[in-house]
């Protein structure tokens, strides 16, 4: 369980309050109109924003001041997700140790995680030398060998095109399933919310909504929801 | 945190030994205050010639493009590396005695000009900071939004409308600082004074701790002056504080604006010349000494040779020392607010090499002989003279690679040693090549500390030119200017080639 309670992100003027659990295992999108504070509650479970009151539990452990690399989640952002001057391996590799020392078997676990992204060939190029769809897929063969128990997405395919883009979520499906990871995502596409969301946290006016069924919550939407998705 | 301690340490160990020999009692004698006047008289002077100057030069690059333009800015970058007395002897070259122009001047039957004494100092001083006013004026032309020009251009200004509207409120801002900068860097000026002043009209601060120190051995009277240098340069700097720019060696100035307005023949005319006069003005010594040098490589003794190895071991020390002293100097500031603390650098520019040289001695003497320490003195004053350009293109690095990289690299639990292995360091590969470059070939050039410790046996290159020019051995002294000249910019090319090598993903 991922509890937040009473969570309160403040950032100038801006307040967001989040009270829910979510459970492992599952798939939640996050919607919500621009500005609403998506990104803003995901950096705050991260620990990249301090929070101005409530909690953050996993577990039933309470991580609300744990640094972020200590958490049991690691999140995808919109950019930069992978270090551009080292090859795939080890950026692979430093999901696995941050130092990158890796014995032998940590390097048979890079190597399969590249293999099962389909950039087994790929291991020693630089990212630059990759497309931007072969650069999403190494970042998630990353995201596989961290095999922590929630994985956040800051929107990290917004730039890719439609078809990619689906392809990526896919993929993502089939990962969390392997690793039995949560999984927290935020979108603006209804699309994608139907293709991967078992449910949907709404986000707007300064509140994170408890999750609904995301195929409920798109099927007859609350009267601000509608607003936002026209 | 420690290396700040360091640095700071430093300095107060070498202002504690001036201090407790300074012989204050005695008041300051007619001769000192002659060199405090001459000092302030000089880098005033210097200040506003090379400021004056610069705006026609600056105003002229940033609205003209032709090839080789890109060049032409890089130059003006080269007086940063090129060591001071191999430009004294092409100056001398030029403007001496026998040299070019007072051979020019002969032809017409006009009387000659002397290069000696406060035409000399600050002829030199405006060498090397006309190129440096003229880079942070462009710098300051080329951060006037091209929207700006756009509507100068649609309502088709006169240039002295366009002067009223968009120059002068730049100028106004801009040239204060210049002017600020370059004075408090001429005060602590050493190597200038010392070749082409002296005597009792043209002697600085600096130049009489050195002809007390050296001919008088007068610890006392060296203290003293130190302490006067420390309160005027350090006083100036601190006054200066607020106004100073920013002086970042390696800004992108090669990127020209578009724009519409002076297209005049004049104008056109105008912007060509200054462009020219500024070109052959620093182009013209740096030929001479590679003319002349080439012609004096076969008199060059053995000891230049020998010195050049010392310089070049000097100056690997320095860069060593600089890397020690400045990447965890960079990562505290780095890792707080902007403000404060980066303008403490600055002072840096103020520190007087000789200050800290005399108080070192003092503080060495009663335990070792100075003069064999004068080598790892000289490349630590080095060092820390070049730390303050080091902290200016660093500290936006780390900063640039926190923004970029920091939360990824906090998810992935890099920290401490494993966080500059893997994420800073790589990422800041160009910017340490630059700095270490720059650091390098400042410590080849320098003509500072050494000159204090040194004795007949123990020689940088630069001292060792010197010598060769005292004794009126021009030839091989040029022969020693032309290796010195290239030893500098191949270490500086070597270091900034390395940092940028297959430098991956920019």
């Amino acid at each position: 369980m991922l509890e937040l309670e009473e969570l309160l992100i403040r950032l100038g003027t801006f307040e967001l309050r989040a009270t829910m659990a979510l459970r492992e295992g599952r798939r939640y999108a996050v919607i919500g109109p621009s500005g609403a504070g998506k990104s803003s509650l995901l950096n705050a479970i991260c620990g990249f924003l301090p929070v101005a009151g409530g909690s953050v539990r996993v577990k039933g452990r309470d991580i609300t001041a744990d640094p972020p690399g200590q958490r049991p989640m690691t999140m995808l952002f919109q950019d930069n997700n992978l270090f551009p001057h080292l090859t795939l391996r080890q950026n692979v590799g430093l999901g696995l140790r941050p130092n990158l020392r890796l014995t032998a078997e940590d390097e048979e676990l890079v190597a399969a995680a590249l293999a099962r992204v389909q950039l087994g060939d790929h291991a020693e190029k630089l990212p630059a030398a990759l497309s931007g769809g072969q650069q999403s897929r190494a970042a998630l063969a990353r995201v596989l060998v961290q095999a922590r128990p929630w994985v956040l997405l800051d929107e990290p395919f917004a730039a890719l095109g439609p078809a990619l883009r689906a392809e990526m979520l896919d993929l993502v499906e089939n990962l969390v399933a392997e690793t039995g990871a949560g999984l927290l995502m935020i979108t603006h596409s209804p699309e994608d919310v139907r293709r991967i969301a078992e449910e949907a946290i709404f986000v707007a006016d300064g509140r994170a909504e408890a999750p609904m069924s995301a195929a409920d919550l798109l099927n007859d939407p609350p009267p601000a929801l509608r607003v936002y998705l026209g | 945190m420690a290396a700040a301690a360091l640095v700071v340490a430093a300095i107060l160990a070498a202002f504690a030994g001036v201090l407790s020999r300074a012989e204050i009692a005695g008041g300051l004698s007619t001769s000192d205050w002659a060199a405090i006047r001459f000092t302030i008289l000089q880098a005033l002077l210097s200040a506003a010639i090379s400021v004056v100057l610069a705006v026609p030069v600056a105003r002229a690059l940033a609205r003209r493009r032709f090839p080789g333009r890109g060049l032409v800015v890089t130059l003006l970058g080269a007086p940063f590396i090129l060591p001071v007395i191999v430009a004294v002897l092409g100056l001398l070259v030029v403007f001496g005695r026998s040299g070019w122009v007072n051979a020019g001047l002969d032809l017409l039957g006009l009387p000659g000009l002397s290069i000696y004494g406060l035409h000399g100092v600050v002829l030199a001083h405006v060498f090397f900071n006309l190129p440096l006013a003229t880079r942070l004026l462009l710098q300051a032309w080329q951060s006037v939004p091209s929207e700006r020009f756009r509507l100068v251009a649609q309502l088709d200004l006169a240039p002295r409308a366009l002067f009223r509207a968009v120059e002068w409120p730049l100028l106004k801002q801009v040239v204060p600082g210049v002017f600020a900068l370059i004075f408090v860097i001429c005060l602590t000026s050493f190597a200038v004074a010392l070749t082409l002043g002296g005597g009792p009209r043209a002697t600085t601060i600096e130049l009489a701790i050195y002809q007390a120190f050296r001919f008088d051995f007068d610890l006392g009277r060296a203290a003293m002056l130190s302490l006067l240098q420390l309160v005027l340069a350090g006083g100036a700097a601190v006054l200066a504080l607020g106004l100073l720019p920013s002086v970042s060696p390696d800004a992108g100035l090669d990127r020209p604006l578009q724009r519409w307005d002076a297209r005049g023949g004049t104008q056109r005319f105008a912007d060509g010349v200054s462009i020219l006069l500024a070109l052959l003005f620093l182009l013209g010594p740096i030929l001479a000494v590679v003319l002349r040098g080439v012609a004096g490589l076969a008199q060059v003794p053995a000891s230049v040779w020998q010195a050049a190895a010392t310089s070049l071991w000097v100056a690997m020390l320095s860069v060593a020392l600089l890397m020690a002293l400045a990447l965890p100097m960079a990562g505290w500031i780095a890792g707080r607010g902007r403000g404060r603390v980066e303008a403490i650098g600055l002072l840096g520019l103020s520190a007087s090499p000789l200050m800290i040289g005399t108080g070192w001695f003092i503080l060495i003497n009663p335990w070792a002989d100075p003069q064999a320490l004068a080598l790892p003195v000289t490349a630590l004053v080095n060092a820390m003279m070049a730390l303050p350009f080091a902290l200016r293109s660093l500290v936006p690095g780390i900063r640039d690679v926190l923004r970029d990289y920091g939360r990824l690299a906090a998810t992935l639990g890099l920290s401490g040693w494993a966080l500059w292995r893997w994420l800073i360091l790589p990422r800041l590969r160009p910017r340490l090549g630059f700095a270490a470059g720059l650091a390098a070939a400042l410590s080849v050039g320098d003509l500072g500390v050494i000159a204090l410790f040194a004795d007949p046996d123990r020689a940088t290159l630069p001292l060792q030119m010197y010598r060769l020019m005292g004794a009126y051995r021009m030839e091989a002294a040029a022969g020693a200017a032309l290796i010195l000249l290239s030893l500098a910019l191949l270490v500086f090319w070597v270091f900034d080639r390395g940092g940028r090598w297959h430098h991956a993903g920019t």
